[in-house]
């Protein structure tokens, strides 16, 4: 098991090396391409670090994403670029925590309505204030970064995000939130402190959310709160998990990359019928494919060699 | 269940494959400049872009090919057109193009709808070369913005520009005694009611105009009633909505109700659209808003009868954005023929400096951006003719005051 980790470890390493040359192609449709499937990889894969183990459904990403947008958009010309994103990060757990404090009480559907609700609320506040105080709504975000400069930190933190979630499932938390996502009674009963549990996971989850924000933001010179505060991304990651298998670190990838690249050849080569075409596939992948295809991967695992069903638990 | 999936993605792929090389097959047996635009199908833009850009963009097409295309040297070539939907989405608007510049290798892109968009996508028309002809986007930024992307033109103007020029047209009012000066003024809670009422207020004020009532309210506001009974309790003599499509239908109706008829009754985007008079047929007249056309030029009416005949049900233009957007596109065609060759740094440069033949008159750009705009349109007489600026050619005298709301 340790020869195969470190097999592996190696393997992501030199995938990452090889990744990092995308830039030097210098086509940026492909680079435009990589940025948006690091993008998704990266929030689908924070949005499983939470919602799979503890099943929480959340449709907030759009929130922290669009925190980490506005941040850039009112710091981006001020401050030099680390800070902005440092700040940017603390923002979006800063709101984490208090939102996971008040609300991972919440279970089930009152959970989903109200990581929803967080989105508009966000927009809403940040509408008000830009109307009633600052009086200037659409922000403009001139700085000195470049396409490649994006790829490359949503790469860092592709690899930060994999390694983070590697040492999450190895650690005591990981081990709780498990427990707590098969029964939140029992956790408790263990003597697991479920609260701290959960709201550390979220605020976590949620810090990633708000940084790809944050890069993605000078990708569009123009920021206002319906182009920050999409709710589209939220439904897309929420999909994309679920395709992949939310249950699994590597899960949201087998999710993110294809249905990415589908989005961008129906959009390219169905631009006028997009939405239909888009609708009936995620009827299909709801039907065919409940535990996404990292389920599926176990189950053909499972029967080939029979040994899969302690892992699956593990 | 796989067998099934893989199947079908094989399928769609290779019908896809199929399709793709045929266009292309096609593509070369001809020669033909290639022009690609992503532009808003479904989204919250729709209903802007549906109006004044896909109709224009589809008319000049058509007009063009119809003529024999594009004259390049001593022969002409066709327009081949590859087009996208940007589902409203900047993100998708960026990508999008740059589909269009690496994948397709389009000669030439024209532009999103809307200001957001137009400027999502500065940055990568700008690194590419790529001429930008910005005809329906209104920012405080345009002259800043040209400067910075020097292939970028700002045809619709700023919006302290618009504010300023209702502010004129106010004093000049209130100096022939036609008005007193009690405004009031109300703003939708987005861009370009923020935009335009912080730059009217300063406006207002410095022109001792006495602001009675001025509040904005929020994107999808359903009930204006209560800001009408609010406003017609005033009792002023100009009303000034910086309002969009949606809003500027519920506040003229609201009034009409209500029976709320100030001297000057201006509205905002949308005011120009045949929908508005389609909906207030003759209390359409003596109503403000902002845009407006020369109605009265020959050059106008031709463009409205082609663009009524080529529109899908006869759909007529707006008064506002659309010729502009139409004259872009002319002067588009007018720059590529004198650089005679598919050189878009030439073509760019040929913008900067050319003078051109448009629908909307002789267009020179002074830093990227035209010298005169359209700011202020009353509908008389079932058309929404420009009257201010009133130094522009073809501007009328505004009906003042506007006459009383008629039953429907």
């Amino acid at each position: 098991m340790n020869a195969r980790a470190a097999g592996l470890g190696v393997l992501a390493l030199a995938a990452l090396v090889l990744l990092a040359f995308v830039p030097r192609l210098g086509n940026a449709y492909y680079l435009a391409l990589a940025i948006s499937l690091l993008q998704y990889t990266v929030l689908a894969t924070a949005w499983g670090m939470f919602s799979g183990p503890t099943r929480y459904v959340s449709l907030a990403t759009t929130a922290f994403f669009g925190i980490g947008a506005y941040t850039v958009a009112v710091l981006g010309e001020i401050l030099p670029w680390p800070l902005v994103l440092l700040i940017a990060a603390a923002l979006g757990a800063f709101v984490a925590a208090i939102v996971g404090l008040s609300t991972l009480r919440l279970s089930g559907v009152y959970f989903v309505i109200f990581t929803f609700g967080l989105t508009e609320l966000i927009r809403q506040l940040v509408v008000w204030f830009e109307v009633n105080k600052s009086r200037v709504l659409g922000r403009y975000v001139f700085v000195d970064i470049t396409q490649a400069d994006i790829y490359w930190q949503l790469l860092a933190l592709t690899a930060a995000v994999f390694l983070l979630g590697w040492l999450i499932a190895r650690s005591r938390l990981g081990f709780a939130l498990r427990v707590i996502g098969e029964d939140e009674t029992v956790a408790k009963h263990c003597g697991i402190n479920t609260t701290f549990a959960k709201v550390a996971l979220f605020t976590i989850s949620a810090t990633v959310m708000t940084l790809v924000g944050a890069i993605m933001a000078p990708r569009w010179t123009y920021i206002e709160p319906s182009i920050a505060f999409n709710s589209m991304i939220s439904f897309q990651v929420l999909i994309m998990a679920l395709l992949g298998g939310a249950h699994r670190l590597w899960g949201p990838v087998l999710g993110a990359v294809p249905l990415t690249l589908l989005f961008e050849l129906l959009s390219a080569r169905f631009p006028n019928t997009f939405t239909i075409i888009l609708g009936c596939i995620f009827l299909l992948i709801v039907y065919m494919l409940p535990r996404g295809v990292a389920g599926l991967f176990e189950k053909l695992s499972a029967t080939a060699g029979g040994k899969a069903t302690g892992r699956v638990a593990a | 269940m796989t067998t099934f999936l893989t199947r079908r993605t094989a399928l769609l792929v290779a019908a896809t494959c199929a399709a793709t090389l045929g266009l292309a097959a096609v593509a070369q047996a001809q020669t033909s400049i290639k022009i690609g635009y992503a532009i808003s199908r479904t989204g919250p833009n729709t209903g802007g872009a549906a109006v004044t850009t896909i109709p224009n963009y589809e008319l000049w097409v058509k007009e063009v090919n119809a003529a024999g295309g594009i004259k390049l040297g001593d022969k002409r070539v066709p327009i081949e057109v590859v087009q996208y939907d940007d589902r409203s989405n900047a993100e998708e608007a960026v990508r999008a193009l740059e589909r269009l510049i690496n994948q397709d290798k389009v000669d030439f892109i024209l532009p999103p709808w809307g200001t957001g968009l137009n400027l999502a996508v500065g940055p990568t028309l700008n690194r590419e070369g790529y001429p930008h002809l910005a005809a329906t986007a209104v920012t405080d930024r345009a002259p800043e913005l040209a400067k910075r992307w020097p292939n970028s033109f700002w045809m619709l103007g700023t919006s302290a520009d618009a504010a300023k020029t209702l502010v004129e047209l106010l004093n000049k009012l209130r100096d022939e005694k036609k008005i007193g000066d009690t405004v009031a003024m109300v703003s939708i809670a987005d861009g370009f009611g923020i935009d335009l009422s912080s730059a009217a207020r300063p406006a207002l004020t410095n022109a001792k105009f006495k602001l009675a009532y001025d509040k904005s309210y929020p994107i999808g506001t359903q009930d204006l009633a209560p800001i009408i009974n609010d406003v017609k309790a005033l009792n002023p003599d100009v009303f000034i909505a910086f309002s969009y499509p949606p809003d500027t239908l519920a506040l003229t109706e609201q009034s009409r109700i209500a029976g709320f008829n100030p001297k000057v009754f201006y509205t905002g985007v949308g005011t120009a659209f045949p929908l508005y008079r389609g909906k207030f047929g003759k209390n359409t007249e003596g109503v403000m808003g902002i845009g407006g056309w020369s109605g009265d030029s020959p050059a106008i009416k031709d463009y409205l009868a082609r663009h009524k005949a080529s529109a899908a049900n006869g759909a007529e233009p707006d008064r506002w954005a659309s010729a502009v957007t139409y004259a872009s596109l002319q002067m588009l065609q007018q720059a590529i023929e004198r650089v005679g060759k598919i050189d878009r740094a030439a073509v760019i440069k040929d913008l900067q400096t050319g003078s051109f033949d448009t629908v909307i008159g002789k267009v020179k750009l002074e830093n990227n951006m035209p010298t005169r705009y359209w700011w202020v349109g009353q509908w008389q007489d079932g058309e929404f003719y420009g009257i201010a600026p009133a130094g522009n050619e073809g501007a009328r005298k505004a009906i003042v005051p506007k006459p009383a709301w008629v039953a429907p």
